[in-house]
């Protein structure tokens, strides 16, 4: 098996007309979706008011609806949470109550509902005000994220790896959180750090990929840019792959043992760590393939190289 | 070849041991427990801990000990239900002269603890909690400024005679009006030299004269940092009578306060204590009648009795000289004269007048300020909710009237800076608190806090065990040694935790399940370039020189990019987010550690220095 994967000589470079086509359709799906569906944003978000309630026996949704509407909550949306004994119950704002009053109530009327007897396990209240804040913040992190990351790639690459990396980047943000679009799974807070994280695991990878392809161009005499990146993503392709599976195999302990709420974190990096490992092979290195990466491009660091080679 | 120098082998180790150190107070168990203290008369003895423990077994709640110590008992539970209902039960039971507060005791060692070896500090989605956060509303905090600057315009005009036609606040600016230009020239000299806060510029219109004073930037920003300070000052007070162990008060950016109740369970009190209200009343002491009379029961008539803060009782008269509402401002400062901290305290012109009455009346007598807390009250009552009206009257500060005084007057011989900034910011709780609002609530109860320790422990182990039975199958002795770098990576994560008392959240724990499915990142990178060193015949000692070497750089590359990616979350982040991005910087910092320098010193123990056919990789 070792030898298998050592000794492969896959012509990635060969298929990058075809893994753009992909890309380009996966990314216009992702960017419509979020364009015409939008995102299911959670109550970090949007504001709003949350309850979750345990009961010692299980619950029927419909007498809880029943409750609920009994006390003035009839447009509150009611679902089970992990198990059919835990119910969550998401509250419309109301104009004479405050958030913060508002549960309360709901949290004394769920005790009337049959089912034993009611324990408070959560309650989340955001504000609509710093749902907006948060909403800028997350945007101005992610753009603060790339930015440092495209300098030091700059500083320590070159910038046709740092404009590679953060297309890279870019493209795992946008087909993650199209994902999440798509199929209108909750978007919350631990999602939007899910996110950020995938930003660096996915440039983790390209890292790898883009210091073996400059090694080689400093390396292999012959051979056009072509010939050298293939032959640097499948020296590091064994690396690529099992990286990823390792990484792989903690989150999906995370999305099954991890319990509910942080499901949506662990499918968000799931989604991340695959996408991230096909665009380290493929967006990454084709881009500064486009780009136009040369021999003569990787020379004049050579210094900076060397003295990275002498450190211990 | 690849032998590490006696240093940097003495190194590891040190750090090993260090870490484990650190890490070991996690591993004793942390119960939910009443600290249960005696406030003024009552004191905790072995009588009440009898009276405790009968009280809780007739109730069926078990409790794990019961340790009494330096006049406080510590009773340990087996889950937070219990030690809540216990608290609800005792409550009743023991009166108002106890004071009970919930915490987390830990049978950490005394020798761990004195080198400062803690477990680990559990955020609230860990241990259950309330989390709240406050906006205060600065715009009212600055208005309310306005108006009484208005007011004190009027007051000090009327009092130098000169005649305005009206004074009244437009947007920013109050605009005093004169019906003839040299009455507000006089006027405009008086205002600049007794408003000195205030900016002033003069306008003509249409026949009258007008001023108009605004508060300079300084001063708005003054009166806003006043307005939060003052908000997080009564708010430790109030929820200090929670009894919350470590209950969190902190600003958060400009205008919010973030306050954590760790381990408490009802929201609804919390809010209750928010929505108090706060006044304040200037008294005379009774120095004619005894306090032990009164306390006997034999009150004299006109005179009531107060307790100060520290529970000592004191004897007022009923008559109020001044409410907290004619204080139109209180700062603390330092006396002039003897230097020692002061408060210096200005009353509107009808609270000026009464004061200057009575002080006169009554020079070297004391004279007592108390403190009325007014908010509404929920308990349940045969089941049934009943709210009812709670007043809190202290009495917080007493001093000696040393010569008659009005507008302004200061009260000196405080014990601290301290003191007096409290007391100041006491003085004006009355009137100027700025509205506050609830604009985020966060409740996690015990049940599901307990759910997220062992959900998120469990996937930790889950997914390590996993990492570990590939990475042996496919490393062989190499995967063994990663493996046991990656169970050292855990250790080092969780001990500076410890150390930095930093908090552990589950999106933290998630963090850490994220290191160490990237932990082993570093060691397959060295791996793999080792195999290729074999594989283009290099000799096993140079493959293993030779794959360290030349994965470095890429690792540390690799890892940088992830620790920025890690200090925006962490900048830019609130709580849960923080959490993930503290571990996942420790992680990567740590991981880098163990997996370059860590599996290096014992891939040099078992081949280093020797000829060795071939490895076992």
């Amino acid at each position: 098996m070792q030898k298998a994967i050592s000794d492969l000589n896959i012509n990635f470079m060969g298929k990058r007309k075809l893994a753009m086509v992909v890309s380009i359709i996966l990314l216009l799906i992702s960017l419509g979706s979020v364009l015409t569906r939008g995102l299911s944003l959670g109550i970090d978000f949007t504001g709003g008011t949350l309850v979750e309630v345990g009961y010692t026996e299980a619950v029927e949704l419909a007498k809880v609806r029943q409750v609920l509407a009994a006390e003035g909550f009839g447009d509150a949306t009611v679902q089970h949470f992990g198990t059919s004994r835990d119910v969550l119950v998401r509250l419309a704002p109301k104009s004479e109550l405050q958030g913060a009053e508002l549960s309360d109530r709901a949290f004394s009327a769920l005790k009337s509902a049959e089912g034993g007897e009611a324990t408070l396990r959560r309650v989340e209240f955001v504000g609509p005000q710093v749902g907006d804040e948060l909403t800028e913040d997350g945007g101005l992190a992610m753009l603060y994220a790339l930015i440092g990351i495209l300098v030091y790639v700059a500083l320590r690459f070159e910038y046709r790896f740092a404009l590679g990396s953060v297309i890279a980047l870019i493209h795992d943000v946008v087909i993650t959180v199209g994902i999440f679009s798509l199929f209108q799974i909750e978007f919350d807070l631990t999602v939007l750090a899910a996110v950020l994280a995938v930003i660096g695991y996915s440039l983790n990878d390209t890292i790898v990929v883009y210091d073996r392809i400059r090694e080689n161009f400093r390396k292999m005499r012959k051979g056009d840019p072509v010939e050298i990146i293939n032959r640097s993503l499948n020296q590091t392709l064994s690396r690529t792959l099992k990286t990823s599976l390792t990484t792989l195999l903690v989150l999906i302990s995370l999305f099954v043992f991890g319990g509910e709420i942080i499901h949506g974190f662990a499918f968000a990096l799931i989604i991340g760590v695959i996408v991230g490992t096909y665009s380290s092979i493929y967006v990454a290195s084709t881009s500064v393939l486009m780009l136009g990466i040369s021999k003569q491009d990787l020379m004049p660091v050579v210094k900076e190289g060397a003295e990275a080679d002498a450190e211990p | 070849m690849n032998r590490y120098p006696l240093w940097k082998n003495l190194l590891v180790v040190v750090l090993v041991l260090l870490g484990l150190v650190y890490a070991l107070p996690n591993v004793f168990d942390q119960d939910p427990s009443l600290e249960i203290a005696g406030n003024r008369r009552a004191i905790v003895d072995t009588a009440t801990e009898g009276r405790i423990r009968s009280r809780l077994s007739e109730a069926g709640i078990q409790i794990k000990s019961a340790d009494l110590s330096q006049d406080k008992l510590l009773v340990r539970f087996g889950n937070s239900e219990d030690q809540l209902r216990a608290k609800e039960l005792l409550e009743t039971a023991l009166g108002g002269d106890y004071t009970q507060a919930l915490t987390l005791s830990t049978d950490v060692p005394g020798w761990l603890q004195s080198l400062g070896a803690l477990p680990m500090y559990l955020g609230l989605d860990l241990r259950g909690g309330i989390h709240v956060l406050i906006d205060v509303d600065m715009d009212a905090a600055v208005a309310q400024a306005m108006e009484r600057y208005n007011g004190d315009i009027r007051t000090q005009l009327r009092e130098e005679r000169l005649r305005y036609s009206r004074v009244s606040t437009e947007g920013d600016a109050i605009v005093v009006e004169f019906q003839e230009a040299a009455l507000r020239d006089q006027a405009l000299d008086v205002i600049a030299d007794e408003f000195r806060d205030l900016t002033t510029t003069t306008r003509d219109e249409a026949g009258e004269f007008l001023i108009e004073a605004r508060m300079g930037p300084t001063k708005q920003r003054e009166v806003q940092k006043f307005a939060l300070d003052q908000n997080i000052t009564t708010l430790r007070n109030r929820v200090n009578a929670l009894g919350v162990s470590e209950p969190v008060i902190q600003q958060q950016g400009s205008r919010r306060i973030v306050v954590q109740l760790p381990g408490a369970q009802d929201p609804s009190k919390l809010k209750e204590l928010l929505g108090a209200t706060a006044t304040l009343e200037y008294r005379l002491e009774d120095t004619e009648h005894s306090v032990e009379d009164a306390l006997a029961g034999k009150v004299p008539i006109g005179s009531r009795l107060y307790k100060t803060r520290d529970g000592r009782p004191i004897l007022l008269k009923k008559r109020v000289i001044v409410t907290g509402n004619q204080i139109t401002d209180a700062s603390s400062g330092f006396d002039q004269r003897s230097g020692s901290p002061m408060v210096s305290v200005s009353l509107d012109s009808q609270g000026a007048r009464r004061m200057r009455n009575v002080t006169t009346e009554n020079v070297n007598k004391p004279m007592a300020v108390v403190f009325i807390e007014t908010r509404k009250e929920t308990r349940l009552v045969d089941g049934k909710p009943v709210t009812r009206k709670v007043q809190v009257e202290e009495v917080i500060s007493v001093a000696n009237i040393l010569e008659p005084f009005g507008r302004r007057f200061q009260t000196t011989g405080l014990d601290s800076p301290e003191e007096a900034h409290d007391l100041a910011l006491l003085l004006r709780a009355g009137a100027l608190a700025a509205p506050i609002d609830i604009v985020e609530e966060r409740t996690i109860g015990p049940s599901l806090g307990q759910d997220n320790i062992d959900q998120g422990f469990e996937s930790v182990v889950i997914g390590l065990i996993l990492v570990m039975i590939f990475m042996a199958v496919y490393y062989k002795v190499f995967g063994l040694v990663a493996n046991l770098a990656l169970m050292m990576n855990l250790v080092f994560i969780v001990a500076v935790l410890s150390m930095l008392q930093a908090t552990l959240t589950l999106p933290g724990i998630a963090g850490i399940v994220l290191t160490v499915g990237m932990a082993v990142d570093a060691n397959v990178l060295i791996f793999e370039r080792i195999r290729e060193e074999i594989r283009v015949g290099s000799t096993p000692q140079a493959s293993i020189y030779a794959g360290y070497e030349k994965a470095f750089s890429t690792i540390v590359d690799a890892n940088i990019t992830t620790l920025i990616a890690a200090v925006v979350l962490f900048s830019f982040g609130t709580g849960p987010i923080k959490g993930f991005a503290v571990t996942l910087f420790i992680g990567i910092l740590t991981s880098m550690f163990t997996a370059i320098v860590g599996t290096r010193a014992v891939i040099n123990k078992i081949y280093g220095g020797r000829r060795v056919a071939r490895l076992s990789i």
